[in-house]
């Protein structure tokens, strides 16, 4: 295999059997992993082929599910977790915010912690409550963990070899309404580091910054203004922590212009941070202050409203002619 | 606080825990499912699959005044929850509703335990409780809406004493166990039932809520539906010992029941209230049964379970457990039925026509009740939300 077109879904359940099949320690675990191949069958086919040893379904238990993984990490596995939906992350919390997050720090750099935790995030999908939710603030600010998602195949098969090589714990938060999207995977090339952000399109007018399933939206609304006669660049973020500042200082000392966009709450998320940090940078080449288009500090709606709520083409341009009208 | 332990008085032990199986077998968990047919766990039975009412000493004193009139009851409150619930499937189908999880096969367990609820007792639901809101006067559309993704809720609960459902696994069963603990404190006697399933077990929440009811004796009743699956996991891949045998490890009672067995899961739940009620503290009753559908209808069963599982399960319906047993005893004629067909199919029709009629909320809903007491930047986020929805209208106009 080389290069093929494939759903991000696809491309992470490849990569999961790339990982598996390259080295021994690495184990999957999670709820309805094994012979239903998770809810959205990112392990498909896994537990069929690698045997329970390897992919193991567990208890109905978030908080045991982190904390045996950081067991077994102790013990030289390399476990890559699922979290079934964002929202079910938090009876884990305890054990990835106190435990994972800080033993290495607290070991004196003695020990590692090689633990991939999947989350299926975001909204878009007409779910339920507790279904729909972009918690990745509250992981990003939590020193110790990283925090990354791809936007697409590539990045999805390739961001999910660097995680599970990394010896820090990476938090994957996986576009759940992507899952189905499909671009181009190679499988031999040779991927650029897994904390640096990306131009998938470059502009001049305005730097639209965004990861995970905002950046398709953010392509579609420069393409949209493309037709206006504007002028935009798109950076995929693809780590929320660390940030890729650098990239970002770059494209907006061209573009002189910032608009983030995320789905989680714009309220002390990864968006501000991304403010502050280019508004001390770049405060002489900035035309307009850094504008924020994300969800509202209201609990995520139930499914009739996310339209709403979720950020689209019209938001993004609304932020976008706002930024301009400086 | 007196320690009793049905578990120790009477064991009620199960064939899959004598023998844990091969060492492989050991290691991976594998194990021979309970549900096996052959391997039937000893449980509380008042009504066999072939509807011949069958005695017990203990439980039998709670049904004993049972008139025909209720047992017609009872098997009313199941057919139309069954209608109900086949109903909300085929509207999900229909692009009506977003999900539906489906109580197909569960109606006994639910119905039997609703119905030994006092009015002043509290009930803590999962998600898939519509028999037991049904028996707390709910009515069945309010349950529909957050399936149809118009609210997270739908109903006050304060109305029934019937909480919202619950999607975060177990977390209710310490909602219900710190409400039980408030009536405790506030020297009343009603009790709190939660509902939970075999998957729910195994989270730490559920855990705790054991420990807190059993330390604080609170008057509370752990109603587990073990219907043998939590999405595609087996019971075995939650617990190596029967699931009312955790009980005695916090030291109060736990008993199973016949889930499919309606008059069982009446007389237990009402044993287990009247404990609750006299200060006895809590117990576990574990009601064994069967989830005929899939998990929810986005679920696909037949990736993970064979087709004779469910067929096993089919001779052991709990609604034609109980038909058999009333047209045997003389307790319910044509007319009774045929009258419950034609309310059946009001029924669906009636929700159908609610559900289709049920608007999207207003766009502003999505900033109410944030807050009981108001916050600055919700209101400042609502007004910009009003001044971006009103520029589509303007812009409309001018054109
Ligand atoms: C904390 C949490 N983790 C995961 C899920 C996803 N999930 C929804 S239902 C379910 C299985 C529940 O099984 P069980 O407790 O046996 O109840 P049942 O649905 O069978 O009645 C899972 C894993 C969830 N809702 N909450």
């Amino acid at each position: 295999m080389a290069a093929e077109k494939m759903a991000l879904a696809k491309a992470i359940n490849e990569s999961l059997r790339t990982a598996l099949d390259a080295d021994p320690k690495v184990l999957i675990m999670g709820e309805d992993v094994g012979k239903l191949g998770g809810v959205f069958r990112v392990t498909d086919g896994l537990q069929k082929d690698f045997g329970e040893d390897r992919v193991i379904d567990t208890p109905l238990a978030e908080s045991g599910i982190v904390g045996t993984a950081i067991g077994l990490a102790l013990r030289g596995y390399r476990p890559v977790v699922e979290i079934q939906f964002d929202g079910f992350v938090f009876p884990a919390y305890d054990q990835i915010v106190t435990q994972l997050a800080k033993m290495h720090a607290r070991a004196l750099g003695k020990i590692k912690l090689p633990v991939v935790i999947r989350i299926p995030y975001g909204g878009g999908i007409g779910a339920v409550e507790h279904h729909s939710e972009s918690p990745e603030a509250l992981f990003a600010h939590v020193a110790g963990l990283k925090v990354v998602s791809p936007s697409n195949s590539s990045d999805a098969y390739w961001m999910m070899q660097q995680a599970i090589q990394s010896n820090d714990p990476v938090i994957f938060f996986e576009p759940k309404r992507r899952y189905w999207d499909k671009s181009e995977v190679n499988t031999e090339a040779i991927p650029g580091p897994l904390h640096t952000a990306r131009v998938l399109r470059e502009g001049t007018d305005l730097t639209l910054a965004a990861y995970g399933p905002m950046v398709k939206v953010c392509l579609e609304a420069a393409a949209a203004a493309q037709e206006e006669g504007k002028s935009l660049e798109v950076l995929d973020l693809r780590s929320m922590s660390p940030i890729d500042f650098d990239s970002v200082q770059a494209s907006v000392e061209k573009t002189r212009r910032l608009v983030v966009v995320h789905e989680a709450p714009v309220f002390l998320g990864t968006g501000a941070e991304i403010a502050a940090r280019i508004t001390e940078r770049c405060f002489y080449h900035l035309e307009a202050p850094v504008l924020r288009v994300g969800g509202y500090h209201a609990p995520y709606p139930p499914a009739r409203l996310e339209e709403e709520y979720l950020p689209g083409l019209d938001r993004v341009l609304d932020a976008v002619d706002r930024s301009l009208a400086y | 606080m007196t320690v009793e332990s049905t578990a120790a008085r009477k064991p009620r032990r199960s064939a899959g825990t004598k023998s844990a199986g091969s060492t492989a077998a050991k290691r991976t968990g594998a194990k021979k499912s309970p549900s096996t047919p052959g391997s039937e766990p000893e449980l509380v039975q008042l009504l066999t699959p072939e509807g011949e009412r069958v005695a017990d000493a203990t439980y039998d004193p709670y049904v004993a005044d049972i008139t025909p009139e209720e047992l017609r009851g009872l098997y009313r409150d199941m057919v139309l929850t069954r209608r109900f619930d086949a109903e909300a499937t085929s509207l999900q189908r229909q692009g009506e509703l977003g999900l539906w999880a489906s109580l197909l096969g569960q109606e006994a367990a639910q119905i039997g335990s609703g119905r030994a609820t006092r009015e002043d007792d509290y009930v803590f639901p999962t998600y898939r409780e519509h028999g037991v809101a049904w028996c707390r006067g709910v009515d069945p559309t309010n349950l529909l809406g957050m399936f149809r993704g118009v609210n997270n809720g739908g109903w006050d609960p304060n109305t029934n004493n019937f909480h919202l459902y619950t999607i975060v696994i177990g977390s209710q069963t310490l909602h219900a166990t710190g409400y039980a603990m408030g009536i405790a404190k506030d020297g009343a006697d009603s009790a709190v039932i939660a509902y939970f399933g075999d998957g729910a077990s195994s989270q730490g929440d559920v855990a705790e809520s054991f420990t807190f009811s059993a330390v604080y004796n609170a008057p509370v009743v752990f109603f587990c539906q073990n219907n043998q699956w939590a999405i595609s996991e087996p019971t075995e891949k939650q617990t190596r010992v029967p699931l009312y045998q955790r009980a005695q490890g916090y030291g109060f009672p736990g008993v199973r029941v016949d889930g499919n067995d309606v008059l069982a899961c009446l007389a237990v739940t009402k044993w287990a209230l009247e404990r609750a009620r006299r200060g006895e503290g809590p117990t576990l009753i574990e009601a064994f049964t069967y989830r005929m559908g899939a998990h929810t209808t986005s679920d696909d069963p037949t990736k993970y379970r064979a087709d004779e599982e469910r067929e096993s399960w089919e001779a052991k319906d709990p609604i034609l457990r109980l038909r058999t047993y009333l047209e045997a005893a003389h307790h319910a004629d044509e007319g009774f039925f045929a009258e419950l067909e034609a309310e059946s199919e009001a029924l669906g029709k009636r929700v159908r026509e609610v559900v289709r009629a049920m608007p999207d909320p207003d766009h502003f809903a999505i900033f109410e009740n944030a807050y009981a007491d108001g916050h600055a930047l919700v209101d400042e986020e609502r007004a910009q939300f009003a001044a971006y929805q009103a520029s589509f209208v303007a812009e409309g106009e001018g054109e």
